[in-house]
Protein backbone atom coordinates (compact mmCIF):
# COMPACT_ATOMS: atom_id res chain seq x y z
CA UNK A 1 0.00 0.00 0.00
CA UNK A 2 1.94 3.20 -1.23
CA UNK A 3 1.87 6.25 1.87
CA UNK A 4 1.27 9.83 1.21
CA UNK A 5 1.81 12.77 2.65
CA UNK A 6 -1.17 15.12 2.26
CA UNK A 7 -0.98 17.67 4.52
CA UNK A 8 1.87 19.22 5.98
CA UNK A 9 2.81 22.13 9.06
CA UNK A 10 5.60 23.47 11.37
CA UNK A 11 6.07 26.05 13.93
CA UNK A 12 8.59 28.84 13.41
CA UNK A 13 11.87 26.95 14.93
CA UNK A 14 13.55 28.97 17.38
CA UNK A 15 13.18 30.43 21.49
CA UNK A 16 9.73 29.48 22.13
CA UNK A 17 8.86 31.21 25.58
CA UNK A 18 5.39 32.29 24.08
CA UNK A 19 4.16 28.85 24.68
CA UNK A 20 4.58 25.45 26.07
CA UNK A 21 4.54 21.91 24.93
CA UNK A 22 1.17 21.23 23.57
CA UNK A 23 0.71 24.97 21.86
CA UNK A 24 3.80 24.65 20.57
CA UNK A 25 2.93 21.21 19.03
CA UNK A 26 -0.44 22.31 17.89
CA UNK A 27 1.37 25.38 15.80
CA UNK A 28 2.18 22.65 13.60
CA UNK A 29 -1.19 20.07 14.09
CA UNK A 30 -3.44 22.24 12.89
CA UNK A 31 -2.16 23.40 9.56
CA UNK A 32 -1.08 20.14 8.49
CA UNK A 33 -5.15 18.37 9.26
CA UNK A 34 -5.98 22.15 7.75
CA UNK A 35 -3.51 21.46 4.41
CA UNK A 36 -5.00 17.90 4.50
CA UNK A 37 -8.11 18.61 5.09
CA UNK A 38 -8.98 15.76 7.84
CA UNK A 39 -10.82 16.22 10.90
CA UNK A 40 -9.46 14.86 14.58
CA UNK A 41 -12.22 11.61 13.34
CA UNK A 42 -10.32 11.00 10.27
CA UNK A 43 -7.18 9.93 12.01
CA UNK A 44 -6.82 6.09 13.17
CA UNK A 45 -3.44 6.33 15.04
CA UNK A 46 -0.73 9.27 16.06
CA UNK A 47 2.81 8.75 16.15
CA UNK A 48 4.52 11.59 18.42
CA UNK A 49 8.16 12.05 17.94
CA UNK A 50 10.15 13.73 21.04
CA UNK A 51 13.57 12.68 22.64
CA UNK A 52 12.27 14.90 25.53
CA UNK A 53 14.56 14.59 29.19
CA UNK A 54 14.94 18.46 28.81
CA UNK A 55 11.30 19.11 29.03
CA UNK A 56 8.68 18.81 31.65
CA UNK A 57 6.01 16.76 30.05
CA UNK A 58 6.69 13.26 28.94
CA UNK A 59 3.56 11.89 27.79
CA UNK A 60 2.97 13.90 24.71
CA UNK A 61 0.75 11.74 23.12
CA UNK A 62 -1.68 11.98 25.92
CA UNK A 63 -1.26 15.71 26.10
CA UNK A 64 -1.79 16.17 22.45
CA UNK A 65 -4.93 13.45 22.64
CA UNK A 66 -6.37 15.93 25.21
CA UNK A 67 -5.36 19.33 23.90
CA UNK A 68 -6.49 18.68 20.43
CA UNK A 69 -9.93 16.93 21.04
CA UNK A 70 -8.42 13.68 19.28
CA UNK A 71 -11.15 10.58 20.12
CA UNK A 72 -10.84 6.96 19.53
CA UNK A 73 -7.13 6.90 18.10
CA UNK A 74 -3.85 4.93 19.02
CA UNK A 75 -0.73 6.67 20.20
CA UNK A 76 2.80 5.89 21.09
CA UNK A 77 5.75 8.33 21.58
CA UNK A 78 9.13 7.36 19.49
CA UNK A 79 12.47 8.21 20.51
CA UNK A 80 15.78 8.00 18.03
CA UNK A 81 17.84 10.73 19.38
CA UNK A 82 18.10 13.46 16.67
CA UNK A 83 16.29 11.23 14.03
CA UNK A 84 13.58 11.24 16.55
CA UNK A 85 11.08 12.70 14.07
CA UNK A 86 12.19 10.42 10.74
CA UNK A 87 11.57 7.83 13.43
CA UNK A 88 8.25 8.58 14.09
CA UNK A 89 7.48 8.75 9.76
CA UNK A 90 8.77 4.92 9.56
CA UNK A 91 6.31 4.45 12.49
CA UNK A 92 3.26 5.87 10.80
CA UNK A 93 4.44 4.66 7.44
CA UNK A 94 4.77 0.96 8.07
CA UNK A 95 1.76 0.90 10.40
CA UNK A 96 0.13 2.18 6.65
CA UNK A 97 2.28 0.05 4.77
CA UNK A 98 1.03 -3.21 6.37
CA UNK A 99 -3.33 -1.81 6.61
CA UNK A 100 -2.86 -1.60 9.98
CA UNK A 101 -4.09 2.38 9.49
CA UNK A 102 -5.22 4.50 6.96
CA UNK A 103 -4.87 7.87 8.02
CA UNK A 104 -1.95 8.84 10.44
CA UNK A 105 -0.73 12.57 12.50
CA UNK A 106 2.87 12.06 12.68
CA UNK A 107 3.84 14.92 15.22
CA UNK A 108 7.88 15.52 16.03
CA UNK A 109 8.21 18.08 18.85
CA UNK A 110 10.61 19.42 21.38
CA UNK A 111 11.09 22.21 23.63
CA UNK A 112 14.49 21.71 25.08
CA UNK A 113 14.77 25.71 26.33
CA UNK A 114 12.96 24.60 29.05
CA UNK A 115 15.45 23.40 30.63
CA UNK A 116 19.03 25.83 31.18
CA UNK A 117 21.47 25.39 28.29
CA UNK A 118 24.22 23.65 30.79
CA UNK A 119 21.35 21.12 31.69
CA UNK A 120 20.95 20.24 27.74
CA UNK A 121 24.35 20.51 26.92
CA UNK A 122 24.98 17.35 29.96
CA UNK A 123 21.95 15.25 28.65
CA UNK A 124 22.87 15.37 24.61
CA UNK A 125 26.56 14.37 25.90
CA UNK A 126 24.96 10.84 26.74
CA UNK A 127 23.79 10.33 23.27
CA UNK A 128 26.64 7.46 22.84
CA UNK A 129 27.49 5.53 24.79
CA UNK A 130 26.83 6.27 28.23
CA UNK A 131 29.62 4.78 30.56
CA UNK A 132 32.57 3.99 28.38
CA UNK A 133 32.44 7.93 26.40
CA UNK A 134 30.82 10.55 28.42
CA UNK A 135 31.26 9.42 32.19
CA UNK A 136 34.92 9.31 32.32
CA UNK A 137 35.75 11.34 29.34
CA UNK A 138 33.38 13.84 29.26
CA UNK A 139 32.65 13.90 25.13
CA UNK A 140 30.25 16.19 24.32
CA UNK A 141 27.96 16.36 21.51
CA UNK A 142 29.78 18.64 19.35
CA UNK A 143 32.79 16.39 20.42
CA UNK A 144 31.29 13.03 18.76
CA UNK A 145 31.56 15.01 15.66
CA UNK A 146 34.55 16.82 15.61
CA UNK A 147 36.23 13.24 15.80
CA UNK A 148 35.08 12.70 12.40
CA UNK A 149 35.62 16.32 11.38
CA UNK A 150 39.09 15.95 12.34
CA UNK A 151 39.40 12.53 10.82
CA UNK A 152 37.95 13.77 7.24
CA UNK A 153 40.45 16.84 7.41
CA UNK A 154 43.24 15.00 8.10
CA UNK A 155 42.30 12.06 5.53
CA UNK A 156 41.28 14.67 2.63
CA UNK A 157 42.89 17.52 3.81
CA UNK A 158 40.00 19.89 4.68
CA UNK A 159 40.13 23.11 6.63
CA UNK A 160 37.87 24.98 8.87
CA UNK A 161 37.22 27.17 6.25
CA UNK A 162 35.63 24.48 4.42
CA UNK A 163 33.53 23.73 7.11
CA UNK A 164 32.29 27.38 7.83
CA UNK A 165 31.50 27.71 4.32
CA UNK A 166 28.46 25.09 4.73
CA UNK A 167 27.30 27.52 7.40
CA UNK A 168 27.50 30.56 5.48
CA UNK A 169 25.36 28.68 2.61
CA UNK A 170 22.58 27.61 5.43
CA UNK A 171 22.61 30.93 6.97
CA UNK A 172 22.39 31.80 3.77
CA UNK A 173 19.09 29.90 2.87
CA UNK A 174 18.19 30.17 6.44
CA UNK A 175 17.62 34.05 6.16
CA UNK A 176 14.74 33.22 2.87
CA UNK A 177 12.98 30.98 5.56
CA UNK A 178 10.38 32.48 7.62
CA UNK A 179 10.25 29.47 10.17
CA UNK A 180 14.04 29.09 10.41
CA UNK A 181 15.40 29.88 14.29
CA UNK A 182 18.14 31.96 12.53
CA UNK A 183 17.17 34.86 9.51
CA UNK A 184 20.36 36.23 9.25
CA UNK A 185 23.35 35.74 6.87
CA UNK A 186 26.96 35.04 7.88
CA UNK A 187 29.86 35.87 6.75
CA UNK A 188 33.25 33.58 6.56
CA UNK A 189 35.25 35.47 8.79
CA UNK A 190 32.27 36.07 11.33
CA UNK A 191 31.66 31.79 11.26
CA UNK A 192 35.77 31.41 11.51
CA UNK A 193 36.00 33.91 14.04
CA UNK A 194 34.04 32.33 16.73
CA UNK A 195 35.04 30.65 19.76
CA UNK A 196 35.77 27.14 19.93
CA UNK A 197 33.13 24.77 20.99
CA UNK A 198 34.66 21.41 20.39
CA UNK A 199 37.81 21.76 18.23
CA UNK A 200 38.14 21.66 14.92
CA UNK A 201 34.37 23.31 15.25
CA UNK A 202 33.75 26.44 16.42
CA UNK A 203 30.29 28.22 17.50
CA UNK A 204 29.20 28.73 14.07
CA UNK A 205 29.77 24.90 13.10
CA UNK A 206 26.78 24.07 15.50
CA UNK A 207 22.86 23.99 15.18
CA UNK A 208 21.14 25.51 17.83
CA UNK A 209 19.04 24.56 20.91
CA UNK A 210 15.64 24.85 19.35
CA UNK A 211 12.14 24.75 20.43
CA UNK A 212 10.21 24.01 17.54
CA UNK A 213 7.27 21.17 16.37
CA UNK A 214 6.55 20.04 12.79
CA UNK A 215 3.45 17.51 11.57
CA UNK A 216 2.59 15.70 8.37
CA UNK A 217 -0.83 13.52 7.88
CA UNK A 218 0.43 10.59 5.92
CA UNK A 219 -2.58 8.54 4.29
CA UNK A 220 -2.80 5.18 2.14
CA UNK A 221 -3.38 5.28 -1.51
CA UNK A 222 -6.79 4.11 -1.12
CA UNK A 223 -7.59 7.43 0.99
CA UNK A 224 -6.26 9.70 -1.28
CA UNK A 225 -8.07 8.45 -4.13
CA UNK A 226 -11.46 7.93 -2.11
CA UNK A 227 -10.94 12.02 -1.31
CA UNK A 228 -9.80 12.71 -4.38
CA UNK A 229 -6.96 14.53 -3.01
CA UNK A 230 -4.67 16.62 -5.46
CA UNK A 231 -1.81 18.16 -2.89
CA UNK A 232 0.16 15.09 -1.79
CA UNK A 233 3.72 13.47 -2.51
CA UNK A 234 4.34 10.14 -2.17
CA UNK A 235 7.35 8.41 0.54
CA UNK A 236 8.87 6.44 -2.40
CA UNK A 237 11.84 4.71 -0.12
CA UNK A 238 12.60 4.64 3.43
CA UNK A 239 15.87 3.15 4.40
CA UNK A 240 17.01 2.82 8.09
CA UNK A 241 20.38 2.12 9.78
CA UNK A 242 22.03 1.67 13.20
CA UNK A 243 25.39 2.29 14.20
CA UNK A 244 27.38 1.16 17.36
CA UNK A 245 26.73 2.92 20.53
CA UNK A 246 30.74 3.38 20.87
CA UNK A 247 32.69 5.47 18.40
CA UNK A 248 35.67 2.99 19.43
CA UNK A 249 33.90 0.54 17.53
CA UNK A 250 33.11 2.27 14.30
CA UNK A 251 35.73 1.09 11.38
CA UNK A 252 36.12 4.75 9.87
CA UNK A 253 35.49 8.00 11.09
CA UNK A 254 34.97 9.70 7.69
CA UNK A 255 31.70 8.36 6.63
CA UNK A 256 28.85 7.18 9.36
CA UNK A 257 28.19 3.52 7.89
CA UNK A 258 24.69 3.46 8.62
CA UNK A 259 23.47 6.15 7.24
CA UNK A 260 25.69 4.92 3.92
CA UNK A 261 23.69 1.52 4.55
CA UNK A 262 20.58 3.39 5.04
CA UNK A 263 20.96 5.25 1.71
CA UNK A 264 21.59 2.16 -0.25
CA UNK A 265 18.02 0.36 0.90
CA UNK A 266 16.20 4.32 -0.05
CA UNK A 267 18.01 4.39 -3.29
CA UNK A 268 16.98 0.92 -3.89
CA UNK A 269 13.16 1.13 -2.39
CA UNK A 270 13.09 3.99 -4.84
CA UNK A 271 14.53 2.56 -8.09
CA UNK A 272 17.18 5.53 -7.74
CA UNK A 273 20.56 4.97 -9.50
CA UNK A 274 23.45 4.34 -7.16
CA UNK A 275 26.06 6.04 -9.09
CA UNK A 276 24.49 9.30 -9.89
CA UNK A 277 21.42 9.24 -7.04
CA UNK A 278 21.66 13.06 -7.83
CA UNK A 279 20.60 13.25 -11.52
CA UNK A 280 16.90 11.79 -10.17
CA UNK A 281 16.67 14.28 -7.00
CA UNK A 282 15.94 17.96 -7.39
CA UNK A 283 16.95 18.62 -3.64
CA UNK A 284 17.98 17.22 -0.54
CA UNK A 285 17.55 18.20 3.45
CA UNK A 286 20.46 16.67 5.09
CA UNK A 287 21.84 16.29 9.03
CA UNK A 288 23.83 19.21 9.19
CA UNK A 289 23.74 19.05 12.96
CA UNK A 290 27.71 20.14 12.27
CA UNK A 291 29.06 21.76 9.54
CA UNK A 292 31.67 18.48 8.90
CA UNK A 293 28.61 16.16 9.06
CA UNK A 294 27.11 17.77 6.20
CA UNK A 295 29.90 17.71 4.06
CA UNK A 296 30.25 13.89 4.49
CA UNK A 297 26.63 13.32 4.11
CA UNK A 298 27.29 14.05 1.03
CA UNK A 299 29.59 11.50 0.72
CA UNK A 300 27.52 8.52 2.42
CA UNK A 301 24.56 10.02 0.05
CA UNK A 302 26.90 9.48 -2.99
CA UNK A 303 26.38 13.43 -4.13
CA UNK A 304 29.93 13.04 -4.33
CA UNK A 305 32.84 10.47 -4.74
CA UNK A 306 34.57 9.91 -1.06
CA UNK A 307 36.95 12.82 -0.14
CA UNK A 308 34.86 15.06 -2.66
CA UNK A 309 32.12 16.36 -0.73
CA UNK A 310 34.52 18.88 0.19
CA UNK A 311 34.93 19.79 -3.01
CA UNK A 312 31.03 20.52 -3.70
CA UNK A 313 31.45 23.29 -0.95
CA UNK A 314 34.02 24.72 -2.26
CA UNK A 315 32.59 24.79 -5.52
CA UNK A 316 29.10 26.05 -3.77
CA UNK A 317 27.24 22.55 -5.66
CA UNK A 318 24.70 22.47 -2.85
CA UNK A 319 23.90 25.99 -3.57
CA UNK A 320 20.04 26.36 -6.40
CA UNK A 321 21.26 25.81 -9.43
CA UNK A 322 24.60 23.13 -8.40
CA UNK A 323 24.57 19.77 -8.78
CA UNK A 324 22.06 19.69 -6.06
CA UNK A 325 20.63 22.22 -3.50
CA UNK A 326 21.06 21.04 0.15
CA UNK A 327 19.67 22.74 2.80
CA UNK A 328 18.08 25.33 1.59
CA UNK A 329 15.57 25.51 4.37
CA UNK A 330 18.23 26.39 6.37
CA UNK A 331 18.96 22.94 7.37
CA UNK A 332 19.73 22.25 10.94
CA UNK A 333 22.44 24.92 11.17
CA UNK A 334 20.80 27.72 10.44
CA UNK A 335 16.64 26.38 10.52
CA UNK A 336 17.12 25.02 13.80
CA UNK A 337 17.29 22.17 15.33
CA UNK A 338 14.43 20.63 18.14
CA UNK A 339 15.45 16.94 18.25
CA UNK A 340 12.04 15.25 17.92
CA UNK A 341 10.81 17.92 15.42
CA UNK A 342 13.76 18.24 12.65
CA UNK A 343 12.93 14.86 10.75
CA UNK A 344 9.37 15.82 10.88
CA UNK A 345 10.23 19.42 9.77
CA UNK A 346 12.69 17.35 6.70
CA UNK A 347 9.25 16.52 5.09
CA UNK A 348 7.36 19.35 5.19
CA UNK A 349 10.47 20.55 3.58
CA UNK A 350 10.06 18.16 1.21
CA UNK A 351 6.05 19.02 0.69
CA UNK A 352 6.77 22.44 0.07
CA UNK A 353 9.91 21.77 -2.12
CA UNK A 354 7.91 19.55 -4.55
CA UNK A 355 4.58 21.00 -4.41
CA UNK A 356 6.38 24.72 -5.12
CA UNK A 357 5.57 26.28 -2.01
CA UNK A 358 8.55 26.89 -0.49
CA UNK A 359 9.52 31.13 -0.11
CA UNK A 360 11.49 33.00 -3.05
CA UNK A 361 14.92 32.45 -3.28
CA UNK A 362 14.94 28.92 -1.58
CA UNK A 363 12.30 27.17 -3.83
CA UNK A 364 14.12 24.99 -5.99
CA UNK A 365 13.66 23.68 -9.73
CA UNK A 366 11.07 20.67 -9.61
CA UNK A 367 12.32 19.17 -12.75
CA UNK A 368 12.45 15.11 -11.09
CA UNK A 369 10.06 15.18 -8.80
CA UNK A 370 11.98 13.65 -6.15
CA UNK A 371 13.16 14.88 -2.93
CA UNK A 372 15.60 13.53 -0.08
CA UNK A 373 15.52 13.69 3.51
CA UNK A 374 18.62 12.29 5.89
CA UNK A 375 18.13 12.25 9.33
CA UNK A 376 20.50 10.98 11.83
CA UNK A 377 20.49 9.91 15.11
CA UNK A 378 23.46 9.91 17.40
CA UNK A 379 26.62 10.37 15.47
CA UNK A 380 25.62 7.49 13.42
CA UNK A 381 23.57 5.68 15.68
CA UNK A 382 20.66 5.58 14.09
CA UNK A 383 20.50 6.67 9.99
CA UNK A 384 17.15 7.91 8.20
CA UNK A 385 17.30 7.81 4.24
CA UNK A 386 13.76 8.70 3.19
CA UNK A 387 12.99 9.50 -0.40
CA UNK A 388 9.52 11.46 -1.60
CA UNK A 389 8.42 11.59 -4.55
CA UNK A 390 5.34 13.45 -7.05
CA UNK A 391 4.95 10.30 -9.10
CA UNK A 392 3.73 7.29 -7.78
CA UNK A 393 6.55 4.50 -7.43
CA UNK B 1 18.25 30.01 35.38
CA UNK B 2 19.77 31.26 38.68
CA UNK B 3 18.20 34.60 38.29
CA UNK B 4 14.59 33.46 37.17
CA UNK B 5 14.77 31.17 40.39
CA UNK B 6 15.51 34.05 42.38
CA UNK B 7 12.89 36.11 40.48
CA UNK B 8 10.47 33.28 41.17
CA UNK B 9 11.01 33.14 44.46
CA UNK B 10 10.81 36.92 44.65
CA UNK B 11 7.09 36.35 43.38
CA UNK B 12 5.97 33.84 45.37
CA UNK B 13 5.41 36.36 47.64
CA UNK B 14 4.93 39.55 46.16
CA UNK B 15 2.70 37.75 43.25
CA UNK B 16 1.59 34.65 44.57
CA UNK B 17 3.12 32.16 42.19
CA UNK B 18 6.68 30.55 40.95
CA UNK B 19 6.98 33.11 37.90
CA UNK B 20 9.09 35.15 35.95
CA UNK B 21 9.71 37.40 32.82
CA UNK B 22 12.23 36.08 30.60
CA UNK B 23 14.37 38.43 29.66
CA UNK B 24 14.38 38.31 26.11
CA UNK B 25 11.11 37.63 24.91
CA UNK B 26 9.15 39.31 27.83
CA UNK B 27 7.27 35.86 27.86
CA UNK B 28 5.97 34.87 31.51
CA UNK B 29 7.59 31.46 32.62
CA UNK B 30 5.91 29.05 35.70
CA UNK B 31 9.62 28.35 37.58
CA UNK B 32 9.09 24.59 37.90
CA UNK B 33 9.92 23.90 41.77
CA UNK B 34 11.11 20.63 41.78
CA UNK B 35 14.54 19.58 41.15
CA UNK B 36 15.80 16.67 39.04
CA UNK B 37 18.88 14.88 40.31
CA UNK B 38 20.43 12.68 38.27
CA UNK B 39 23.03 9.97 39.31
CA UNK B 40 22.81 6.47 37.89
CA UNK B 41 24.47 3.26 39.56
CA UNK B 42 26.16 1.24 37.10
CA UNK B 43 26.87 -2.89 36.89
CA UNK B 44 30.82 -4.16 36.64
CA UNK B 45 30.09 -6.93 38.37
CA UNK B 46 30.79 -8.82 35.07
CA UNK B 47 33.89 -6.95 33.97
CA UNK B 48 35.43 -6.88 37.44
CA UNK B 49 38.96 -7.82 35.77
CA UNK B 50 39.48 -4.42 33.92
CA UNK B 51 39.37 -2.86 37.19
CA UNK B 52 41.84 -5.26 38.77
CA UNK B 53 43.48 -5.06 35.54
CA UNK B 54 44.17 -1.10 35.85
CA UNK B 55 44.73 -1.27 39.47
CA UNK B 56 47.91 -3.42 38.33
CA UNK B 57 48.77 -0.48 35.60
CA UNK B 58 47.61 -3.42 32.61
CA UNK B 59 44.87 -2.63 30.28
CA UNK B 60 42.73 -6.22 29.98
CA UNK B 61 40.07 -6.63 27.41
CA UNK B 62 37.93 -10.10 26.99
CA UNK B 63 38.11 -12.72 24.36
CA UNK B 64 36.24 -15.47 22.89
CA UNK B 65 37.97 -19.30 23.87
CA UNK B 66 36.02 -20.10 20.99
CA UNK B 67 36.46 -17.81 18.06
CA UNK B 68 39.59 -15.55 19.91
CA UNK B 69 37.08 -12.39 18.84
CA UNK B 70 38.68 -9.58 21.41
CA UNK B 71 36.50 -7.37 22.34
CA UNK B 72 37.49 -3.76 24.21
CA UNK B 73 35.13 -2.19 25.82
CA UNK B 74 35.41 -5.28 27.20
CA UNK B 75 32.06 -7.25 27.42
CA UNK B 76 30.72 -10.78 28.84
CA UNK B 77 29.65 -12.42 25.99
CA UNK B 78 30.59 -13.17 22.42
CA UNK B 79 27.36 -12.75 19.95
CA UNK B 80 29.19 -14.76 17.57
CA UNK B 81 29.70 -18.15 19.41
CA UNK B 82 26.60 -17.31 21.36
CA UNK B 83 28.67 -17.96 24.30
CA UNK B 84 30.23 -16.39 27.05
CA UNK B 85 33.38 -18.72 27.68
CA UNK B 86 35.66 -15.19 27.82
CA UNK B 87 38.76 -14.99 28.91
CA UNK B 88 40.71 -12.01 29.84
CA UNK B 89 43.93 -10.70 27.83
CA UNK B 90 46.39 -7.89 28.48
CA UNK B 91 46.10 -5.99 25.06
CA UNK B 92 49.56 -4.10 23.78
CA UNK B 93 49.09 -0.72 25.56
CA UNK B 94 50.83 0.74 22.15
CA UNK B 95 48.75 2.03 18.94
CA UNK B 96 48.06 4.62 16.46
CA UNK B 97 46.45 8.13 16.75
CA UNK B 98 43.36 7.80 14.90
CA UNK B 99 41.57 10.96 15.77
CA UNK B 100 41.01 13.75 18.55
CA UNK B 101 38.99 16.80 19.66
CA UNK B 102 39.45 19.13 22.18
CA UNK B 103 36.09 19.89 24.34
CA UNK B 104 35.95 23.69 24.63
CA UNK B 105 32.42 23.60 26.04
CA UNK B 106 32.35 21.03 28.76
CA UNK B 107 29.01 19.84 30.52
CA UNK B 108 28.72 21.15 33.99
CA UNK B 109 29.70 18.15 35.30
CA UNK B 110 33.27 18.23 33.70
CA UNK B 111 33.38 21.63 34.54
CA UNK B 112 36.24 21.54 37.20
CA UNK B 113 38.47 20.80 34.40
CA UNK B 114 40.20 22.38 31.78
CA UNK B 115 39.24 21.80 28.15
CA UNK B 116 40.44 18.56 27.34
CA UNK B 117 41.47 16.01 24.50
CA UNK B 118 39.12 13.05 23.71
CA UNK B 119 40.98 10.97 21.07
CA UNK B 120 40.38 7.60 19.42
CA UNK B 121 43.65 5.20 18.97
CA UNK B 122 43.67 1.93 16.97
CA UNK B 123 46.08 -0.63 19.24
CA UNK B 124 48.10 -2.67 17.75
CA UNK B 125 46.12 -5.57 18.66
CA UNK B 126 43.69 -4.39 16.26
CA UNK B 127 40.73 -2.51 18.75
CA UNK B 128 40.33 0.67 19.63
CA UNK B 129 40.08 3.02 22.58
CA UNK B 130 38.53 6.09 23.19
CA UNK B 131 40.23 8.23 26.19
CA UNK B 132 41.93 12.07 26.91
CA UNK B 133 44.73 12.28 25.76
CA UNK B 134 48.04 13.63 27.48
CA UNK B 135 50.03 16.63 26.69
CA UNK B 136 49.65 19.27 23.75
CA UNK B 137 46.49 18.46 21.11
CA UNK B 138 48.46 20.89 18.75
CA UNK B 139 51.28 18.84 18.60
CA UNK B 140 49.63 15.55 17.38
CA UNK B 141 48.30 14.22 14.27
CA UNK B 142 46.35 11.07 13.66
CA UNK B 143 48.88 8.52 12.46
CA UNK B 144 51.09 9.49 15.35
CA UNK B 145 52.69 6.42 17.89
CA UNK B 146 50.99 6.47 21.09
CA UNK B 147 50.52 4.15 24.39
CA UNK B 148 47.99 3.42 26.72
CA UNK B 149 48.90 4.76 30.39
CA UNK B 150 47.05 4.50 33.70
CA UNK B 151 46.95 7.29 35.88
CA UNK B 152 45.02 8.85 38.81
CA UNK B 153 42.26 11.74 37.86
CA UNK B 154 41.18 14.57 39.79
CA UNK B 155 38.95 12.86 41.84
CA UNK B 156 41.65 10.44 43.05
CA UNK B 157 40.96 7.24 40.85
CA UNK B 158 42.27 5.27 38.44
CA UNK B 159 41.81 5.96 34.60
CA UNK B 160 43.50 5.14 31.04
CA UNK B 161 45.00 7.93 29.11
CA UNK B 162 45.98 8.12 25.92
CA UNK B 163 49.69 9.62 25.89
CA UNK B 164 51.85 10.40 22.30
CA UNK B 165 54.96 8.35 22.09
CA UNK B 166 57.88 10.64 21.32
CA UNK B 167 60.25 10.62 17.88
Amino acid sequence: MAVAIIGAGQSKFGTRKDVNVAELAWEAVKPAMQSANVEQKDIDFMVVGTAGMWSSEAAVPALMYEYGKFEDVGSMRVEAACATGNAAIRVGYTAIESGEADVVLVLGVEKMQESPNPTVIELIGRFGSYFWEFENFGLTFPGYYALHATAYMAKYGATEEDFARVAVKNHHYGAKNPYAQFQREISLEKALNSPYVAWPFKLFDCSPITDGSAAVILASEEKVKEWGIEEKIWILGQGVGTGTANLSRRESFTSLRSAAYAAEVAYKKAGIDMDAPYKYLDGADVHDCFTAAEVIAYEDLRFAKRGEGVQLVREEQTYIGGRIPVNVDGGLKAKGHPIGATGVSQAVEAWKQLLSKAENGRQVDVKNGRYLAHNVGGTGHYSYVTIYGLEKR
Amino acid sequence: MDDLRKAAETNIKEYGFPVAIDEKSGALQWVDMRDLHLKYVISIENIQNFYEGLREGKLLATKCKKCGELFFPPQKDCPKCMDDDMEWVELKNEGVLETLTVIFVRPPSFASYDPYTVAIARLDDGVKITAWLKGDPQKVRPGQRVKVEVSKRKEGYLMYEIVPVEG
